[in-house]
């Protein structure tokens, strides 16, 4: 079982590693959102330092949903996912370990730049790191809710933009643990634990219904 | 576990009873009922739109029935009819930025083989299958550096792979040169003597072995929908 499964890993990440593929325009687009904001929210330090996690953090959830439309596409557009349907693989982990693999692509890299991002909003180092290890538990749930919406948009030839609407409603519990944890971590007498497990939680409960619902969907879309 | 060996192990039947399918509203057609041995093949006719692609691609198991049923006697239990088929249609599902044999690999190890009794093929290396095509030096190049003829080949190279005893093929002979077409034919004869079966839509004559014809004509212009004859 395992077999397959590492064939399918492996050949996602080196497809979004490759030309064409979309592993370094999501980190590119993260660093582009995050130095706009000093100059258009001005050289105020501590604002900046204050408001730093939350634009991370929406930094993060946008350019997670760059890269989410050719998720499902690239393989209904050359027939791939026709045969995916039939390789007699159980389709929910098949689309597990496609987000699994994405994530590694596109999110890792995220939450590796976060630190250096953090160092751009004056963001002191607890922050940093509560910051950090928010994006670390937190963007592997954005992955697999958007992939709710690239299986329910694989069939649009422009998905992208209905993807997004589709996708950040359900992403914004995320987006409000995600920031409070990293908040807390600055505020004392708030506690840490609470937030971020909660934002665990999301996580979890995001990797048993995304692929569910995502394979559901991909199922429909074969016609 | 105790083995238990079985003296009327079913031989392969694909039956298909009573198929319907609608697309989009409309009906394609109706009522069709047919059923292939192993070691035959249907060579699916009829002009263009009036479903051969829509049946291969239900017995694929990619278009859902509005009516009928798909069986397959002598199959591997608890597996669908379409987890022992290759479809092999219009796309290649090749990936240019993967080189040709990472391509053939992954699906060598991702497509799980289908072990029937009474059908004798076994996997070919994805070297050799390369080689048997006649693409084996492109193997560590980029597969968009291919031609169409060659994707094509390393799409085929797919079914050698993977033992599996359906092979749904949806005008297998689009973009291949005479050579090639021929090749195509040996391996196809070559699958049928080791027992699977192929059910193609074609517009070309195809020397197969065994072939029994399906022509699917539109019905009388009173009748709602295409009627089929064996």
């Amino acid at each position: 079982m395992t077999g397959w499964a590492m064939a399918l890993f492996q050949r996602d990440l080196r497809l979004s590693i490759r030309v064409g593929g979309s592993a370094l325009v999501g980190v590119l687009f993260f660093l582009a959102v995050v130095t706009v904001i000093p100059f258009g929210v001005g050289p105020d330090l501590n604002l900046l330092s204050r408001i730093g996690p939350a634009i991370l953090w929406i930094g993060a959830l946008l350019a997670t949903l760059l890269g989410l439309d050719r998720l499902f596409q690239a393989d209904r557009d050359d027939g791939t996912l026709d045969l995916m349907l039939m390789a007699g693989r159980p389709l929910e982990l098949v689309v597990l370990i496609k987000c699994l693999a994405h994530w590694a692509a596109t999110g890792l890299p995220l939450v590796v730049a976060a630190p250096l991002l953090s160092i751009f909003l004056n963001v002191d180092l607890v922050a940093m790191g509560a910051v950090t290890l928010t994006l670390l538990v937190g963007t592997p749930a954005l992955t697999l809710i958007g992939a709710i919406g690239a299986s329910l948009t694989v069939a649009l030839r422009r998905g992208g933009l209905l993807l997004a609407v589709l996708v950040v409603p359900l992403a914004i519990p995320v987006l409000i643990f995600g920031v409070s944890a990293a908040d807390a971590a600055i505020h004392d007498p708030v506690p840490f634990m609470t937030p971020f497990l909660i934002l665990c939680a999301l996580s979890l409960i995001a990797a048993v219904i995304g692929p569910v619902a995502s394979a559901a969907a991909l199922r429909f879309s074969a016609e | 576990m105790h083995r238990r060996i079985s003296f009327w192990s079913l031989a392969l039947k694909l039956i298909a009873d009573n198929l319907t399918i609608d697309r989009g509203g409309r009906r394609v057609f109706q009522g069709l009922s047919f059923s292939l041995d192993s070691a035959a093949a249907l060579v699916v006719t009829g002009a263009n739109g009036i479903g051969k692609s829509s049946l291969l691609r239900t017995l694929a198991g990619l278009v859902t029935l509005a009516k009928g049923e798909i069986r397959l006697e002598g199959g591997e239990p608890d597996r669908l009819p379409q987890e022992h088929a290759h479809y092999f249609g219009h796309q290649d599902a090749v990936k240019p930025a993967l080189s040709v044999l990472e391509n053939l690999k992954f699906w060598q190890s991702f497509a799980s083989p289908a072990k029937v009794s009474g059908f004798g093929e076994t996997g070919r290396s994805p070297m050799d299958a390369l080689e048997t095509l006649g693409i084996g030096h492109t193997a560590h190049l980029p597969a968009a550096y291919l031609s169409a003829g060659q994707k094509r080949r390393l799409s085929l190279s797919r079914l050698l792979v993977t033992p599996r005893p359906i092979w749904l093929m949806d005008e297998p002979t689009s973009a291949l040169d005479k050579a090639s077409e021929k090749q195509l034919l040996d391996l196809m004869n070559t699958h049928l003597s080791d027992g699977g079966m192929i059910i193609t839509a074609t517009h070309t004559e195809l020397a197969l072995n065994n072939p029994k014809n399906l022509h699917l004509e539109a019905a009388a212009p009173d009748a709602v929908a295409p009627e089929e004859m064996i």
